[in-house]
């Protein structure tokens, strides 16, 4: 379940650096903000959880995406995509956002229902019906952001814009235009992971930086830029802290997880699934 | 030279005009610009920049309060130990990091550094987590070389400060001008042409990495010992991006640079505070507006208009 | 001198990048004194040949030896510090920094003012005080080789260096490594036929990563194979 949502999040993330590559820092306050925007939309739209989950699916990632275009044409293309420049000043947008849904949606934790609570009983335990169709969406999603770059000319204008700028210039595609919608596709996927996850795991201004390091830890395992990497590492995280969390205390696990994965991108750089860059 | 002199002149006088909560204030910015000093060693003139350097400030932070409170070390003592602790950190941290560049190098720093703060959490015990440790005022009283110091004394507190700060300074113009400082200043504009000529660059970036993470952890005991407090909020990655706010706003790679951007933020953040608490806000802000308009920051700025010859 | 060891050999030096052979069982040997060309088609291998000597690339196998001492494993830092030198094919200064400053680097005395013989030699003596970033190409190039100078190299490789020189230019370039080559070993990378057939004492061409013929100028000239693999384009 955790490895779905996760997987999720960061091929937003992933994506991102792969076409662009640029690291953005405050992907973790997208999903911050997609789930505080579930919350909002359910508050706001009557008729029950269903239809305030439906709401929210449309809603947050249209919001997230919308601010997430306004950061890519007003903050990444001046400052031309620059690789540091891009993480420092995304790390400025993620203190903005922070602060932002602290003051405008307060401090506490916000609960939001779940659109249904059907529970399926198998004979051995009983499972949430809404955390198997978490999965379920998820691995939906992914598959579909997969045929979408493997299969589509979507993919392929994508893929070439990855491997040279230049290149993709001179064979007519708007890179600019492919960079926004990249950078808008990351920032709504990010808000869908974060709808999903927030009838399990309550809204609060401060969720962002977790998703934002095991988004790294993924991304890095997976090998940056390379999307199959990121799912399969998502897998193996999820499951791994789930595992490690049984035997260990959370911030030991945590620790854990974090120092390794350090480890990986230091003797690996291009992760344990990437291939080497040009 | 002679600005640098004029600063730290400025900076003594101040102590007679000032109020008491600014004269808190301006010791508590020299301790951080310290901080900031060894940061732009290896971010401004290196080129490397780090995104944990959180670590090694609560590094010298926690040497510093736990050697005197567990450990039962003097003051002088302690500020030994965090220094040893910090060269020691950095030395292994460096070792490690270095082995990744750019994109990368931010990443893993920032990752160690999330781990270092997820430590001082995990052994709560000791370091009483976010409550942090209090330093009683006996300990910070003690003799040395024949003098009866006292650290919560304002007044000397504040001119430690300001002699600390002023070797700091020191030391960063001592290396800038330095065979060292060429050569660092070289890995920064060209990793490959200065491999290719012959310097061994990577010794080199160790070497600013550890005198980087030295003088953070040297920074960290001293606001362990003067303010009597170490906290996890001190080691979280908030402190790792304050740095280098601090330098890119004063103007990465110039001496003073570090030093007025620490003062300048902390003036912003206390005139900001009297509308709001929003001063995470401001960070952002500020750190937005320095990416996109002034990636030089302000002496980067002066320097290339006006005085060339700023080090 | 017989007894001699070569200044720089390669034994079966081979390079591959996933699959490719970029550079295969290459046996070169240089000797003292000379200028050597080193040409081929594009893709050839020529620079991840001199990449290979300098340090810059790791073998996949074989061995480099200079004097006759094993380098292969050195860094290429090392390999700079035992005397060979290598200027970029992609002009690679330190483009905010004065020229100078640049010649003071390459000649370890960073800060220094003892540049000035460098680039008397390159004829930039006059432009000690200038960003280096603002000089025109050609004398960016010429900044490269004086950098070279300043490392005072045994061998001094030179990546295609006339490449977007005039011809003006390119004439006091032949005459400059004239003059290098009594001090240093030149192993020189070029498409430029005429400087290549003016300047080397002997040429080895490069041809699929491997040696396809190794000669005087007038022989390489003559040549069949050689006119084969350039398919003509190396008339001049």
């Amino acid at each position: 379940m955790a490895a779905a949502v996760l997987a999720l999040s960061a091929l937003g993330l992933s994506l991102v650096f792969g076409v662009m590559r640029v690291v953005n820092v405050a992907h973790g306050e997208f999903f911050m903000l997609g789930a505080m925007l579930a919350w909002w939309t359910a508050k706001m739209v009557p008729g029950g959880p269903l239809a305030g989950f439906m709401a929210a699916l449309v809603v947050a990632p249209a919001a997230v995406g919308f601010l997430a275009f306004l950061t890519e044409r007003l903050l990444l293309r001046r400052i031309k995509y620059d690789p540091e420049a891009t993480i420092v000043a995304t790390i400025g947008l993620l203190f903005v956002i922070q602060q932002l849904a602290l003051s405008l949606f307060g401090a506490d934790a916000k609960p939001v229902a779940a659109p249904f609570t059907y529970r399926i009983a198998f004979p051995w335990f009983g499972y949430s019906g809404y955390k198997l169709f978490v999965v379920v969406a998820s691995v939906f999603i992914l598959v579909g952001v997969w045929w979408v770059l493997a299969r589509t000319r979507y993919g392929l204008i994508m893929r070439v814009t990855q491997f040279d700028r230049e290149t993709a210039t001179a064979f007519g595609i708007p890179v600019n235009t492919v960079y926004s919608a990249v950078f808008v596709a990351g920032a709504a996927l990010v808000a869908v992971a974060a709808v999903l996850i927030v009838p399990i795991q309550q809204a609060h201004y401060l969720m962002g930086l977790d998703p934002l390091l095991m988004s790294f830890i993924v991304v890095i395992i997976g090998g940056l830029g390379s999307i199959k990497g990121s799912v399969i590492a998502a897998l193996i995280i999820g499951m791994a802290d789930g595992i490690i969390s049984v035997f260990f205390s959370p911030t030991l696990a945590s620790i854990i997880a974090t120092l390794a994965v350090a480890l990986v991108l230091v003797v690996r750089p291009q992760g344990l699934f990437g291939v080497t860059a040009r | 030279m002679f600005l640098h002199l004029a600063v730290i002149a400025a900076l003594f006088l101040a102590q007679f005009a000032a109020s008491e909560y600014i004269v808190l204030m301006l010791t508590r910015i020299m301790v951080l610009a310290i901080f900031a000093i060894g940061y732009n060693l290896l971010f401004g003139y290196t080129g490397l920049l780090s995104l944990g350097h959180a670590m090694f400030f609560a590094t010298g932070l926690y040497a510093a309060a736990l050697g005197t409170t567990l450990m039962g070390l003097t003051v002088p003592a302690a500020f030994a130990f965090a220094v040893l602790a910090g060269l020691a950190v950095s030395l292994v941290m460096g070792v490690i990091t270095l082995r990744a560049s750019g994109v990368a190098f931010m990443i893993v720093t920032l990752m160690f550094s999330q781990a270092a703060f997820l430590t001082v959490l995990y052994f709560g015990e000791y370091t009483r987590g976010d409550e942090g440790i209090v330093i009683p005022d006996t300990i910070r009283k003690f003799a040395f070389l024949g003098f009866d110091v006292d650290l919560a004394n304002a007044v000397l507190r504040y001119n430690l400060a300001l002699a600390f700060l002023g070797c700091a300074i020191a030391f960063s113009l001592l290396i800038v001008r330095s065979r060292i400082g060429h050569i660092l200043i070289a890995i920064r504009e060209n990793e490959t042409r200065t491999s290719m000529l012959g310097y061994d660059v990577q010794r080199y970036k160790l070497a600013a990495f550890v005198m980087s993470g030295t003088l953070s952890a040297f920074s960290g005991a001293c606001y362990a010992l003067m303010f009597a407090y170490a906290g996890s909020t001190l080691a979280s990655i908030q402190y790792s991006i304050h740095p280098l706010l601090w330098t890119l706003l004063g103007g990465a790679s110039t001496v003073l640079g570090p030093v007025l951007g620490t003062g300048l933020m902390f003036v912003l953040v206390d005139l900001a505070s009297s509308y709001t608490n929003a001063n995470l806000l401001m960070i952002g802000v500020v750190l937005i507006l320095l990416v996109l308009f002034f990636p030089k920051g302000i002496l980067g700025t002066i320097r290339e208009r006006y005085w060339k010859w700023l080090p | 001198m017989a007894a001699v060891s070569p200044l720089l050999e390669t034994r079966n030096l081979s390079r591959s990048f996933g699959g490719l052979k970029a550079v295969s069982d290459v046996n070169f040997t240089l000797e003292v004194g000379e200028i050597r060309a080193v040409i081929g088609p594009n893709g050839a291998g020529k620079t991840t040949f001199v990449s290979l000597v300098s340090g810059r690339l790791a073998p996949s196998s074989g061995a480099v030896l200079f004097e006759g001492d094993d380098i292969t494993r050195l860094p290429a830092f090392k390999r700079v510090r035992l005397g060979i030198a290598y200027t970029f094919q992609i002009t690679s200064i330190y483009g905010n920094l004065t020229v100078a400053e640049n010649v003071a680097l390459a000649a370890h005395q960073p800060g220094a003012k003892s540049s000035l013989e460098y680039l008397e030699r390159v004829g930039l003596a006059g432009r000690a005080a200038q960003i280096a970033g603002t000089l025109a190409y050609g004398h960016q190039r010429l900044l490269e080789v004086a950098m070279g100078l300043a490392l005072r190299p045994k061998l001094l490789i030179l990546d295609e260096p006339t490449q977007g020189l005039s011809d003006s230019e390119i004439t006091n370039f032949i005459e400059l490594v004239r003059t290098l080559s009594k001090t240093a070993t030149v192993l020189l990378i070029e498409h430029n036929m005429p400087v290549v057939m003016e300047l080397a004492h002997r040429i080895t061409v490069l041809d699929r990563g491997q040696i396809l013929a190794e000669g005087a100028p007038e022989d390489i000239r003559a040549n069949r194979a050689v006119q084969n693999a350039y398919l003509g384009t190396a008339d001049a």
